[in-house]
């Protein structure tokens, strides 16, 4: 199989030979743009990405720089940008990522570059290790080991696959326009101990989950689940931990409010208040987010776009309210 | 053909453009709409994720009115597909949550039996209609026109729910549309990225950001206007427009159409007659390219 690779370089202390690459968002606007350069090579049919970085290391360019251990998606030394989205380049067959013969290989733009490939893991693992990723006993330590029912541990045991390879973090949308969000990799970890039976920690855990950069200022975008390479869905373990905290009662913050006004308006209506979502959602003495947010209310006025001043409930709305009735349970 | 029609909350309220723009295409398309008005809303992720029993319920009603109306359930937001995909494939492949849901639909008189089809407008335009149809209706090419397509993560993520796994062509169909109308696709990164909608209330400036990012990105690619296949991305990215111009400190001036709109103005229907006219971000230079005028 003969191909091209493009690779992006990063070697600010070198001159390097290629086309280059856009300058970085910010934070990283003060980095020096990264060099493409393309790579011909031939490889066998069932190749991965990192055999051709690996073959272009070897036989072509000894200056590359690539960051890879296991080659089994067990490290999680190689993820990186393919073709613009995180993979890990050991568990990525060349032939499913080639577009035209051609694969663009990169660090992300999310991370701050160390040299070509290598993209530095520091803030990924202070967020790891913000969330205080072990357990603390419970205070008063029962007469033998902690017994735990194999039930407790089957809602657990998806974020345990983590590899810690960074693919989350590096394609995060809340990530890429806030550095201070906790992360997916992070709060999926904080989920695993918050809801482990052994830990003495699961309140002060879900207080400050909630505060803001936590759960809450996930956008919900699914990009996390789509790109892990372990299958740990760090959404759905962060949607357990709005569940929780939410039940635990932290509820002053506008993740919650939001929540609680969507329901109320379906129950009530049978669909969804535009008009009164965004002003509850704040919070209604929160005056200088409610006059933020004045602006666009009056845009959507003058485009003739505001919605009706009468909200109309939908014709089947007692089946909607008997169906809340029934169910139960959180937001009914 | 015959469609339940799903038309979700935003349609019917700050983007009325959008209900009316659909109504024209699918009059020429002969697509027959049948609205399922006693369908409430789908929760928008919102209620799944805090009471997962409800929202299967309560979007369980709705698949079940269309598989009652025998005809596939066509919404026209990918977030109402997303999250409608997503319980009729937890109904469909886990039996206990079936049950669940029916022993609370039955007292209303309703049963899902787990055969309906949930279909985004886009889908069913390439996969139903054909783009040959589509071609031929085409009374207006809109050549020279540079359009960004924003898909909205709903209608590309997860992938399992929505049947991306077995048709991956459906990440590309909004392209295929474009092109087919005369107009040229901007290829760029935050096609599939997120608008930014779902945090507005919880981080303002990050959501307006995030999606101003993306259309910057669009624009410095060439792109006259945007089109998406959302109403809830229209609302970041056209309402929010000139807030994030200001978070961002910079002008942004690039219109947001809806899917139907674009295809509308292709099929001979006048800016007006699809609101084009309803934008926050005027839409008039964009028309202008192909020598129209609102």
């Amino acid at each position: 199989m003969h191909v091209k690779m493009v690779v992006g370089r990063y070697a600010p202390d070198r001159k390097l030979d290629g086309e280059l690459g856009a300058p970085y968002p910010p934070p990283y606007s003060d980095k020096p743009r990264k060099t493409y350069q393309t790579f011909e090579i031939d490889l066998h049919d069932e190749a991965m990405v990192l055999d051709g970085l690996i073959h272009i290391r070897e036989y072509v360019d000894e200056s590359l720089v690539v960051r890879c251990s296991c080659r089994c998606a067990i490290c999680g030394s190689c993820a990186m940008w393919i073709n613009g989205h995180a993979k890990l380049a050991c568990t990525t067959k060349m032939k499913d990522v080639l577009e035209n013969g051609t694969v663009r290989v990169e660090s992300p733009p999310s991370m701050m570059p160390v040299r070509d490939l290598v993209w530095d893991m520091g803030p990924f693992m202070q967020k790891m290790r913000s969330v205080k990723p072990w357990l603390e006993g419970k205070p008063v330590s029962p007469d033998e080991e902690y017994r735990v029912p194999n039930e407790a541990m089957d809602e657990l045991v998806q974020e345990v696959s983590c590899i810690s390879c960074g693919a989350c973090l590096m394609d995060c949308e809340s990530y890429a326009v806030n550095d201070k969000f906790l992360g997916p990799h992070a709060l999926a970890r904080a989920y695993r101990y918050a809801n482990d039976p052994r830990d003495s920690m699961q309140q002060e855990r879900l207080k400050e989950y909630s505060d803001p950069n936590g759960v809450w200022d996930c956008t919900h975008c699914y990009e996390c689940v789509h790109v892990c390479p372990k299958g740990v869905a760090p959404l759905e373990q962060i949607l357990k931990i709005r569940q929780m905290s939410v039940a635990a009662g932290y509820t002053n913050n506008a993740g919650t409010r939001h929540a609680l006004a969507f329901a109320e308006s379906v129950r009530g209506s049978g669909r969804l208040n535009e008009l009164t979502l965004m002003p509850k959602s704040l919070g209604l003495f929160n005056i200088k987010a409610q006059l933020q947010s004045l602006p666009s209310a009056f845009n959507l006025l003058r485009a003739g776009k505001l919605p009706p001043i009468i909200h109309h409930k939908i014709p089947g709305v007692t089946r909607v309210k008997a169906i809340f009735k029934k169910v139960g349970g959180p937001l009914t | 053909m015959k469609v339940a029609f799903f038309p979700g909350c935003v349609s019917k309220g700050a983007c009325p453009e959008l209900y009316v723009s659909t109504h024209k295409v699918a009059e020429a398309l002969g697509i027959e709409l049948h609205e399922l008005t006693e369908a409430p809303c789908t929760g928008a992720g919102v209620l799944s994720e805090q009471n997962p029993a409800l929202a299967d319920s309560l979007n369980g009603l709705t698949l079940a009115m269309a598989e009652k109306l025998g005809a596939d359930l066509m919404t026209i937001c990918s977030t109402c597909q997303g999250v409608l995909s997503n319980h009729n494939y937890q109904l469909t492949h886990k039996p206990e949550r079936m049950e669940r849901a029916n022993a609370v639909l039955s007292e209303q008189g309703f049963t899902y039996k787990g055969t309906t089809k949930v279909k985004h407008l886009l889908w069913i335009l390439v996969e139903d209609i054909g783009l040959d149809k589509i071609r031929s209706l085409v009374k207006r090419k809109l050549t020279g026109l540079k359009i960004a397509p924003f898909y909205g993560c709903y209608i590309l993520r997860p992938e399992e729910y929505l049947g991306l796994r077995e048709k991956p062509e459906r990440k590309n169909y909004l392209e295929q549309i474009i092109s087919i109308i005369g107009g040229e696709p901007v290829e760029y990164h935050g096609k599939s990225k997120c608008c930014g909608f779902p945090m507005v209330t919880m981080n303002r400036d990050a959501a307006l950001t995030m999606g101003g990012n993306h259309i910057m990105e669009a624009k410095s690619k060439g792109a006259d206007l945007l089109v998406t296949p959302c109403p809830l991305c229209h609302l970041n990215l056209d309402a929010q427009q000139p807030d994030a111009a200001r978070v961002m400190r910079q002008p942004i001036d690039v219109p947001i159409f809806h899917l139907p709109q674009l295809l509308g103005l292709a099929f001979g229907y006048s800016p007006e007659e699809l609101r084009l006219d309803h934008h926050v971000v005027p839409t008039a230079k964009a028309l202008e390219k192909v020598e129209l005028k609102v």
